[in-house]
């Protein structure tokens, strides 16, 4: 059910600009509205989602530490597993961004007869993952060209180390295959575990679908219908520079493309798409385990009841007297 | 009651990973014998001036809820989302990758679907999604979004008192979700309409009223310190000085209330006993602060800092210059990760060193407090004890992470180091459970109770069948740990599902191994067993 909702959502998505673009020849709103529209939900809506956690303050210092605290100075402390500094913090966060340090734990459970519980390693959600937020922040980085004139040095180094198989023409760039194998897989194993098919919501499969339209359609004008390079070009620079123009000859499948990439922005903010600056405020994440030997203050800490001493030796005075233990009053 | 009609093998058969059932989120849930734990007695309720004190049981059809229970969660929920970014962001950010699906030992042990962590937290985040979300109001269910209704208030009351706070998910989640947080916090919203459990508010109206959970008075506390030191005496032939509320002393030991009441617990007093003796620690034990758990923390971030604030209060009563704290392990999150924020700063002491060797605890320099651990690691490395490894060598030792010592102290060697200079035999289970991968023993966070066996048993099993693994590997009989939970909870389990291993803690093992000046020839170790390896 959830995967077919959003399957029928983004081919809604898909005909609308096959129609809107192609055949009413919308082109200004396809073109222009809709991609200026997607970035500044994109922007304005991350920015407001990261005022709205960071105004959420972090009452108190919960790391969740992975390895041995820094005490005495003879046991050897775990500097990136439980950092203790704010480098160690920074290096464990930067193995969670680049790496997904805590994903590559990741184990299997698996019963068998006895009961006998057994945990075997279980890399591929890490591989999957890997790989598709990797080819997708390079594929991102790839499309500078479009949007620049002269184009940027990283951006041709990144363009041929990403076409170093030099086959075909045009040349073939690996993480073109490379996310749509990895969203294949990851929307694969929401279908095929039935755990993952248990939790999956629509808007578990939405951004899966889309993103693989968008590298689809991307993938179709690349190497199979090529588009007008030049008048893309034009138009990219044009929205980039804020002299938007719509040139003719663009042809109705990079309409489908940027329409898809517009609706991919402006879902960003509203979607689980947002663990993508999530992560870096993450208190179980971002803290060093550091909670004895520096004071963490809650900003709202306010006094609660206390049986105070003086009231527990009111109470209990006489058998405390009888026991011979000392009093503060007699 | 405390008997599961359940056979070992007849529930090990029942747990499948294999999910199937309709959409969760239409609540269901069936208050079965042996997997929920009773209501909280009006009158511990009312002596913490809770709210809706009331008698009500969960099988109750009407919960005798407040007519606007609705509004005050609701309004608890929003007012939470603005002083916990944890919350605020974990509702947001989760993908659903289902990383910690199979990590939970209640997952493992019950292959109930809603026991995966993040199935857990949907239950909170749907909720959230449907009155808090764009997303939420304009798809609906298709966002996974569901109305807060009675029927989701029981769901919740089930499954957030199916959560042990272990933390184990949070390891293994790319974002570093953390469900314990989620539990503490829903527990907190279910405890704003009266909905809590006997087997933690009652300990914390006892805590509150006499110093700690059993409800043990000033005298009786006493009484119990003045039993062991007899008992250590008739083993050791040492009569040794336990002061009790002694000004001036320079530390404050504070335990966990289990370990001057409870088996095997106890054996551990005997041995923290034995160690203060021996070095001639100048310390004192205090009957106003005689708890170093604290229930509170099960409840609500308030009783946990009204529990937990005796602690600071005592030391500057008493005129200590730091702390020393026992083996107990939700004590120490409290301790490690809150009590200086809670009730600190303690400006009033000074930063702990350790009597004997000198070293200074550059680790507690703010809170300034000291985990046994660190201590007794410390005074070995400097060769300040006497020790028979021979003494341990009726047991063949495997060692429990605790789950709060181990992922949020990351307080893992201190207690190994220990084990190796104190007993000649011992072995680590599997990689993937223990250290920060480390098993709940299944009952923790107030959910230890009789009524609660089956779901205790089940929870465990991943702990159990671990140490099963080295029984059967290393005929490891002896399970060390450094939580009163732990002690009290793990023999059940043990008898349930492997047989043939005791628990306790790591002082008492350094107590059978310490040599003391003046000490008889010891026959027996602190449990009063012949020594002989039979």
């Amino acid at each position: 059910m959830n995967i077919i909702f959003s399957l029928i959502t983004i081919i809604v998505l898909i005909i609308a600009a096959i129609l809107g673009a192609g055949t009413a020849k919308l082109d200004y709103l396809f073109g222009v509205i809709f991609p200026y529209a997607g970035i500044s939900i994109f922007i304005f809506g991350i920015v407001y989602r990261v005022i709205k956690w960071s105004r959420s303050p972090v009452p108190f210092h919960i790391p969740t530490v992975a390895g041995q605290q820094k005490s005495l100075p003879w046991i050897k402390s775990s500097k990136l597993e439980s950092p203790h500094t704010s480098i160690g913090v920074v290096g464990r966060m930067l193995l969670e961004i680049l790496l997904f340090r805590s994903l590559f734990r990741n184990t299997k459970g698996e019963l068998k007869e006895g009961p006998r519980l057994v945990y075997g390693s279980s890399k591929y959600l890490w591989f999957g993952a890997i790989l598709f937020h990797w080819s997708l922040l390079i594929i991102v980085l790839r499309h500078f060209r479009f949007f620049t004139e002269p184009v940027p040095y990283f951006v041709n180094v990144l363009q041929n180390f990403d076409g170093f198989l030099q086959v075909g023409v045009p040349g073939l760039f690996i993480t073109d295959i490379l996310i749509v194998a990895a969203l294949l897989y990851l929307a694969l194993r929401r279908i095929t575990d039935s755990k993952l098919r248990y939790i999956s919501l629509s808007s578990d499969f939405f951004p899966l679908f889309l993103l693989l339209g968008i590298a689809i359609t991307g993938i179709l004008m690349r190497y199979f219908f090529r588009e007008d390079l030049l008048s893309i070009k034009e138009l990219a620079i044009g929205l980039f520079t804020f002299h938007p123009l719509v040139p003719v000859g663009v042809g109705v499948l990079f309409y489908v493309h940027l329409f898809l990439v517009s609706v991919l922005l402006a879902y960003f903010p509203f979607s689980k798409l947002l663990h993508m600056p999530g992560i870096f405020l993450s208190p179980t994440r971002n803290l060093a385990n550091n909670s004895r030997s520096k004071r963490h203050v809650n900003p709202w800490n306010y006094p609660v009841p206390v049986h105070t001493y003086a009231e527990y030796e009111d109470e209990f005075r006489d058998k405390m007297k009888a026991a011979e233990l000392p009093l503060e009053k007699d | 009651m405390s008997e599961s009609k359940l056979k070992p093998e007849e529930l090990a058969e029942q747990v499948d990973y294999d999910i199937s059932g309709e959409n969760w989120l239409n609540p269901s849930v069936e208050f079965r014998r042996g997997v929920f734990n009773y209501s909280g007695t009006p009158q511990s309720v009312e002596y913490l001036q809770q709210p809706n004190p009331r008698k009500w049981q969960p099988t109750d059809p009407d919960w005798k809820l407040p007519e606007n229970w609705k509004e005050i969660i609701l309004k608890g929920l929003k007012d939470r989302l603005h002083r916990f970014r944890s919350l605020q962001l974990f509702m947001d950010i989760c993908v659903r990758c289902g990383a910690c699906a199979d990590k939970c030992h209640f997952f493992l042990g019950s292959g109930d679907p809603k026991n995966m962590p993040v199935l857990r937290a949907e239950l909170l985040r749907s909720v959230y999604r449907n009155d808090f979300t764009l997303a939420g109001k304009l798809f609906g269910k298709f966002s996974g979004s569901r109305e807060l209704t009675i029927d989701v208030v029981k769901e919740w009351f089930y499954y957030f008192f199916q959560c042990t706070q272990c933390r184990r998910c949070s390891v293994f989640c790319p974002y570093g979700i953390d469900t314990a947080e989620i539990t503490i916090l829903v527990r907190e919203l279910l405890n704003l309409i009266g909905i809590n459990i006997d087997w933690i508010i009652t300990p914390v109206a006892n805590s509150f009223r006499t110093g700690n959970h059993l409800g043990i008075q000033p005298h009786g506390f006493k009484d119990s310190i003045e039993f062991a030191v007899d008992e250590l005496e008739s083993i050791t032939g040492i009569k040794v000085d336990a002061p009790i509320n002694k000004k001036g002393a320079e530390i404050l030991f504070v335990a966990p209330s289990a370990d001057y009441f409870g088996t095997p617990h106890y054996f551990t007093l005997l041995g923290y006993l034995a160690l203060f003796h021996e070095i001639g620690l100048d310390y004192t034990w205090s009957t106003y602060a005689s708890e170093g758990g604290n229930f509170g923390s099960f409840i609500s971030h308030d009783l946990m800092k009204s529990l937990n604030a005796k602690i600071y209060a005592e030391a500057k009563r008493l005129g200590v210059k730091w702390i020393l704290g026992g083996e107990c392990g939700h004590m120490w999150r409290v301790l490690h990760q809150y009590m200086d924020t809670l009730n600190g700063p303690a400006d009033f002491l000074e930063q702990p060193v350790s009597p004997i060797t000198g070293t200074r605890f550059e680790n507690t320099k703010s809170t300034k407090m000291v985990h046994i651990c660190e201590f007794t690691s410390d005074l070995i490395k400097n060769d300040k004890l006497k020790l028979d490894k021979n003494r341990n060598n009726h047991w063949r030792v495997t060692f429990h992470d605790s789950c709060n010592p181990a992922r949020a102290m990351g307080l893992i060697e201190e207690p190994r180091y220990i084990i190796n200079n104190v007993c000649n035999n011992f072995f680590e289970m599997p990689d993937n459970t223990i250290k920060e991968q480390t098993f709940c023993c299944g009952s923790g966070a107030g959910l230890g109770t009789d009524e609660n066996f089956e779901m205790r048993m089940r929870g465990g099993l991943p702990r159990a069948n671990a140490v099963k693994f080295v029984k059967e590997e290393h005929n490891v009989n002896y399970l060390g740990c450094i939580c009163a939970i732990d002690k009290a909870t793990l023999p059940p389990l043990m008898d349930y599902w492997v047989g043939g291993v005791e628990v306790g803690g790591i002082h008492e093992l350094v107590g059978n191994a310490l040599l003391m000046k003046g000490e008889k020839e010891r026959t027996t170790d602190l449990r009063g067993d012949s020594l002989s390896v039979s």
